[in-house]
Parts: C-alpha cells; sequence; structure tokens
C-alpha cells in the first residue's frame, strides 16, 4: 500500500509499503535514475517476496522521483541521504537494503544490506556517455570534461534527468558508505546478469526470490 | 599430457566474440539462440527501437568490463555500432592494443 512520510526537505513524500510493521521491517533504497526505472519490477518483487518470509518492508520515493514535488534539479546525494535517514526512523525501520546506487544515499545509523553497489563515478560516467552518444547522434560533438566542469557549476541534463550541481559534484566521488554495512550481495550470487544492464525494464522472478532468499538468510544469520 | 590444461575449443566463435554475444544478450534480453544467429551484417544502434542512447552507454560500459578494454568517448560513433560486425571488428582491434 502507499503511505506518505514528511521529508525534511519540506514536502510530504510517498513510500510504498508491503507487510506489517511491529516486526523487522526494511527501509529498500531503490537504484538511481535510469536503472530505478529497469529495477522497478524487481525491487517490488523481492519486497513480496520478503513478505512471504514475514519481513515487512518500505520503498520510500526519493525527493525528486516518481511522484514526488520536489524538483530533482534540487536534489543530491546529500538531501537523497537525509531523506533516506527521515523515511527510517518515520517507518521505524530496523534494517535497509539498497539496490546499486542506492548504496550511496544509506542512511549512516542501521545496518546495510548492499545489493550490487554502485560507485556515482561509474553512474555519472553511464549517463555523461549516454549524452555524448545521443548528441553524437543529433550531429553536436561535446566533450566530456567540458560537459562536466559545466555541470559542476550549473548543473546539466543527462539521460533525461536534470541533475544540479551539487548532484554532479556530488556522483564525482560519492561510495557506498561502509559504516554500518553488514554485507555485500553481488550479482553472481544471484545468478544470470544483472537487470539494470537490460535495454528496456524487464524481470526474472528467479532473480527476485534469490535475493530475497539471501536477505532473509542474512536477517536470520 | 593433461587433457585438462589443454584450451577449450570455441567452435566457429573466437573468445572475444562469445563474450560480446554474451553482452548483448544481457543488454538485450535475448535467448542465447538469438543471439548466436546475429550475422555479422545484424544491425543494431539504429536497427534496434531498444537500443537508446542509456542502453548504449551501459553496453559499452558491459564490454569495458568484461573484456578488460577503456573505450574513449571520440571512439563512439554510429559506424562503430552499425551492425554486429563493426562492434566486433572495434573490439577485437582494441583487445590487440589497437
Amino acid at each position: 500500500m502507499l503511505a506518505a512520510w514528511p521529508s525534511s526537505a519540506g514536502e510530504d513524500e510517498y513510500a510504498l509499503t508491503i507487510g506489517a510493521s511491529g516486526g523487522t521491517r526494511i527501509l529498500v533504497l531503490p537504484a538511481l535514475f535510469d536503472e530505478a526505472n529497469k529495477l522497478r519490477h524487481f525491487t517490488v518483487e523481492v519486497m513480496r517476496q520478503l513478505e512471504r518470509a514475514g519481513i515487512a518492508s518500505v520503498l520510500p520515493d526519493l525527493p525528486g522521483c516518481n511522484e514526488s514535488r520536489a524538483p530533482l534539479a534540487y536534489q543530491s546525494i546529500e538531501t537523497w541521504r537525509e531523506a533516506a535517514t527521515d523515511a527510517a526512523s518515520f517507518f521505524g525501520v530496523t534494517h535497509v537494503l539498497t539496490l546499486r546506487g542506492g548504496a550511496l544515499v544509506a542512511p549512516f545509523r542501521l545496518p546495510v544490506l548492499r545489493y550490487a553497489p554502485a560507485t556515482g563515478s561509474s553512474i555519472l560516467r553511464a549517463m555523461v556517455r549516454a549524452r555524448m552518444i545521443s548528441s553524437k547522434e543529433a550531429g553536436i560533438e561535446e566533450n566530456r570534461e567540458a560537459l562536466l566542469e559545466l555541470g559542476r557549476h550549473q548543473g546539466l541534463e543527462l539521460a533525461g534527468y536534470r541533475l544540479g550541481p551539487r548532484m554532479i559534484r556530488e556522483l564525482e566521488t560519492a561510495e557506498p558508505a561502509d559504516g554500518a554495512a553488514l554485507t555485500n550481495i553481488a550479482q553472481g550470487d544471484l545468478g544470470g546478469a544483472g537487470l539494470w544492464l537490460r535495454a528496456e525494464p524487464d524481470h526474472d522472478p528467479s532473480q527476485a526470490d534469490a535475493l530475497a532468499a539471501l536477505v532473509v538468510a542474512e536477517l536470520l544469520a | 599430457m593433461c587433457m585438462s590444461s589443454e584450451p577449450v575449443s570455441m567452435g566457429e566463435f573466437s573468445e572475444t566474440d562469445l563474450i560480446l554475444r554474451e553482452v548483448l544478450r544481457d543488454v538485450l534480453g535475448l535467448s542465447p539462440e538469438r543471439v548466436e544467429a546475429f550475422t555479422l551484417d545484424t544491425g543494431l544502434f539504429g536497427h534496434l527501437p531498444e537500443l537508446d542512447s542509456m542502453a548504449v552507454a551501459g553496453l559499452l560500459t558491459e564490454i569495458e568490463d568484461r573484456l578488460h578494454i577503456i573505450i574513449e568517448d571520440d571512439e563512439v560513433d554510429g559506424e562503430m555500432l552499425e551492425s554486429y560486425g563493426a562492434l566486433l571488428g572495434f573490439v577485437e582491434t582494441k583487445r590487440r592494443g589497437g
């Protein structure tokens, strides 16, 4: 079901909640940007599988994404971490599960399970490359360094996402924080190739089952 | 001589060819049979509507990771992505250090 939660950025945001509160409850931090769309079905299916094992979970909209009214251009890795921390506290979660770039915005004080964590620089590199490819198709030659320099000061539209200067600067150096990391789950542990690679959103129920089983095993360990 | 140290036969495909087909299978979500049926003339960017710029960027990054090469920005152009044969030729040249 959908629940609203107050983000300190000023607006209420929505979250998808699955399972009853009161016991173990996991904050699920989605992959970022384009990868969030590619992994949406997979992410929600993992949550459904967790519910079958008696584990509740919450998938918040990061400010500027999905149903959020906050402008994406004002967001950065740090504003998303603050929002994730707000959501964790509001929903009383006990653990965090991050997918890909979601690892970059995890709250510092909760145990975190990270699925295929990605660095900010690798996410940014792919998005800048996508922009350069589509510009080239339109007959415009762009230079990576010049684009990044512009982005650091004025922000940049990358792959359809309007990113502000803070986001660009923070992505350049963002690493998954390992403060409270419980474990990393690699794609190889699930079998098959990561669904974020797909040209179009796709689903693989066996991968969702595998990730949910690994999360359950980790929490019961 | 120990048989297990013999090189594994790659059949008609080179190692680069096999890995490149695997990457395309994973990106396009195709069955192994369909990717095996790719010929050098099979069209890629511009022929496959699902292969937009973000997907191509992901494809190139994955090729870099799995084949241990670096593809420079100015090497990426429509010609290299036009067909399977063009992409394979580019990657093979890269792997030889070209």
